[in-house]
């Protein structure tokens, strides 16, 4: 029978030469990520061994990864405590792919993962973070989980009763305007379908656009397939795939590439025409409550955020700078950079963006999730406006209920950051 | 039988239900004094354990949309709450099950903040008003992990049949 993406994937994972949506399995995971939160999971991972008279061990220690992001350096005493309960125990277990609070390994995991080669195509990964969906970038099935339900997989080395989704085919035609970026095309996605869209579901990414997109782009649209609901995103492999994996993460043993079949059922299929896209807001307080640009420009922005694991990588820095070269971050508005990862941070270097980023008088920050989360580095006053490229805009998200966080591309970003007001990229472009 | 202590609408994300800021906190046994946290009134009368087990939060679609921080369903189970929602987001839903927090996906629920409901194996009933709305069940794969009572047990029965058939 024909398969999309995940059915191929899972029948993989449990030895079987086909599966199809609807099936109940227990597929055997390849890799198994944590951030911070692994301090949870190891509580429970010690409390499903509790009074079984067997030792606390992890399946497979070379199959977990545990990137510390989401408050880094940590924000208060009880993070710190946390964190080092972690460090305990990552180094009792023989976890090797941990990255701690480092300026050469550093960073968001979303991003630590693909560069450092830890993703394969045709993989199963679990993480405890829902933008695990990353990672279908790189043609896996990636999907977020609970802590228990990580602990249940540091015991087993599997995923228990998973139902195989449906998946949703999206058909992207056409060519990107310039200034219109793949963060524009998952916004009106979401807009589209809303944020319950493809809850449940798997959105498979088609057509022209997405052959021709960078890896880059490509987590951008896994990464925020989550926002419509969906359990995960995923990108059919391509030389683009090995390419990435090759030059960019250095990975030399063979890889396994393969497709959707052909004629594979979907539950949904979606076109969409790239060339009339126009760069998207979504504005607060649901990541669906998305417009076209011109609906919103105008306003006034306090604060600026270009970072996360959606958007902070080498190209979307890259657009900054140039953005902001020879200009600077209007009087009254705030702009924080936080490159996803430290390799990124030293490329950017490297390539002179961050001169021209803080020369027009933005903040460049250390590596990591930032004010995303509403945490640390960077908490919005009462009535505050940010204008961020990252992925959540829920009420109180940025660390206060009385602000409004609106969505955006790093195009976006930049050209208000100058402005001081939501403005279109592409006037006074060339 | 509960009386619904809180009605909310559509969306209701984990930031709402547990705030990041909190998410250095995760013990089961801490995580409730920050549920709702930006709810100051009803985040006072869970500090202060004013609602008798079984209390129903009452929300629309999509509830615990966001987040995989587990913390959003301990913070309610710890109370005991009941959740009945048109219908939830995937991760939410999961950790509910796994934690033993009741969800019920009931997508014609009518009613009001102070009725009281009853939940039957396939209805949810609204005593207030007298009118009874369908529920849809659990897939059997995810009820499995119910009757087991969650996950860590269901996942220690598999590791004493692992050491089981190793030995």
């Amino acid at each position: 029978m024909a398969m999309t993406m995940v059915e191929k994937i899972l029948a993989k994972a449990t030895g079987q030469s086909s599966v199809k949506a609807g099936d109940v399995l227990e597929p055997k995971v390849d890799l198994a990520m944590s951030h911070e939160n692994a301090a949870l999971v190891l509580n429970q991972f010690k409390e499903i061994y509790a009074g079984t008279g067997h030792e606390a061990t992890v399946w497979d220690p070379s199959k977990i990864a545990i990137i510390f992001d989401h408050r880094v350096p940590a924000e208060s005493s009880k993070t710190a405590t946390n964190q080092k309960k972690v460090r305990d125990f990552v180094a009792k277990q023989g976890i090797a792919k941990f990255h701690d609070i480092r300026g050469d390994q550093g960073g968001i995991c979303h991003q630590i993962l693909p560069e450092n080669g830890y993703v394969r195509p045709g993989c199963v990964v679990v993480g405890t973070d829902s933008h695990t969906t990353s990672h279908g970038a790189l043609g896996a099935f990636s999907f977020g989980i609970g802590a228990t339900e990580m602990a249940s997989v540091w015991t087993l080395g599997t995923v228990l009763n998973v139902e195989v989704p449906g998946s949703i085919k999206v058909v992207v035609h056409g060519e990107l305007s310039q200034y219109v970026l793949p963060k524009d095309l998952i916004l009106y996605l979401i807009g589209r379908i809303s944020a319950e869209g493809a809850n449940f579901k798997v959105i498979e990414f088609h057509g022209p656009v997405i052959r021709s997109m960078s890896t880059s782009g490509r987590l951008v649209l896994c990464n925020m397939s989550v926002e419509a609901g969906a359990t995960g995103g995923v990108v059919p492999p391509d030389g683009e795939t090995v390419r990435y994996l090759r030059e960019e993460a250095g990975v030399k043993d063979a890889l396994d590439i393969f497709g959707p079949d052909e004629d594979a059922v979907y539950d949904q299929v979606v076109e969409i025409d790239a060339s009339s896209l126009e760069p998207q807001i979504a504005c607060p307080h649901t990541v669906d409550n998305v417009k076209p640009i011109g609906e919103v420009a105008g306003l006034k922005i306090d604060q600026v955020v270009i970072g996360s694991c959606t958007n902070g990588r080498l190209d979307d820095i890259a657009v900054v700078a140039e953005m902001l070269s020879g200009k600077k971050v209007a009087s009254g508005t705030r702009m924080l950079v936080f490159p996803a990862s430290s390799r990124i941070y030293l490329e950017a270097l490297e390539k002179g963006y961050v001169a021209e980023i803080m020369k027009a008088g933005a903040v460049m920050m250390n590596s990591g999730c930032g004010p995303c989360l509403g945490v640390h580095q960077g908490a919005l006053a009462d009535g505050d406006v940010a204008l961020t490229t990252t992925n959540r805009n829920f009420k109180g998200r940025m660390g206060n209920p009385n602000s409004g966080v609106y969505l955006c591309s790093p195009a976006v970003a930049a050209a208000s950051a100058v402005t001081g007001v939501i403005t279109d990229p592409r006037k006074g472009a060339k | 039988m509960g009386k619904v202590v809180l009605k909310l609408g559509d969306d209701i994300s984990t930031d709402i239900i547990y705030p990041g800021r909190y998410m250095a906190t995760v013990l089961p046994t801490e995580t409730p004094q920050y549920a709702f946290a930006d709810y100051a009134d009803f985040n006072a009368k869970v500090k202060q354990k004013e609602f008798p087990a079984q209390s129903v939060i009452l929300a629309g679609k999509n509830f615990g949309c966001g987040s995989s921080r587990e913390q959003a369903a301990s913070c309610l189970k710890g109370p005991d709450f009941v959740i009945v929602a048109r219908d939830f987001a995937r991760i939410f839903l999961q950790n509910s099950i796994n934690l033993g927090l009741r969800t019920v996906i009931c997508p014609g629920i009518d009613a009001s903040e102070g009725d009281e409901l009853e939940v039957t194996a396939d209805t949810v009933i609204n005593k207030t008003s007298g009118r009874a709305f369908a529920t849809v069940a659990l897939p059997k794969a995810r009820q499995a992990i119910v009757d087991a009572g969650g996950l860590i047990p269901y996942t220690r029965k598999r590791l004493g049949e692992k050491h089981g058939s190793a030995a």
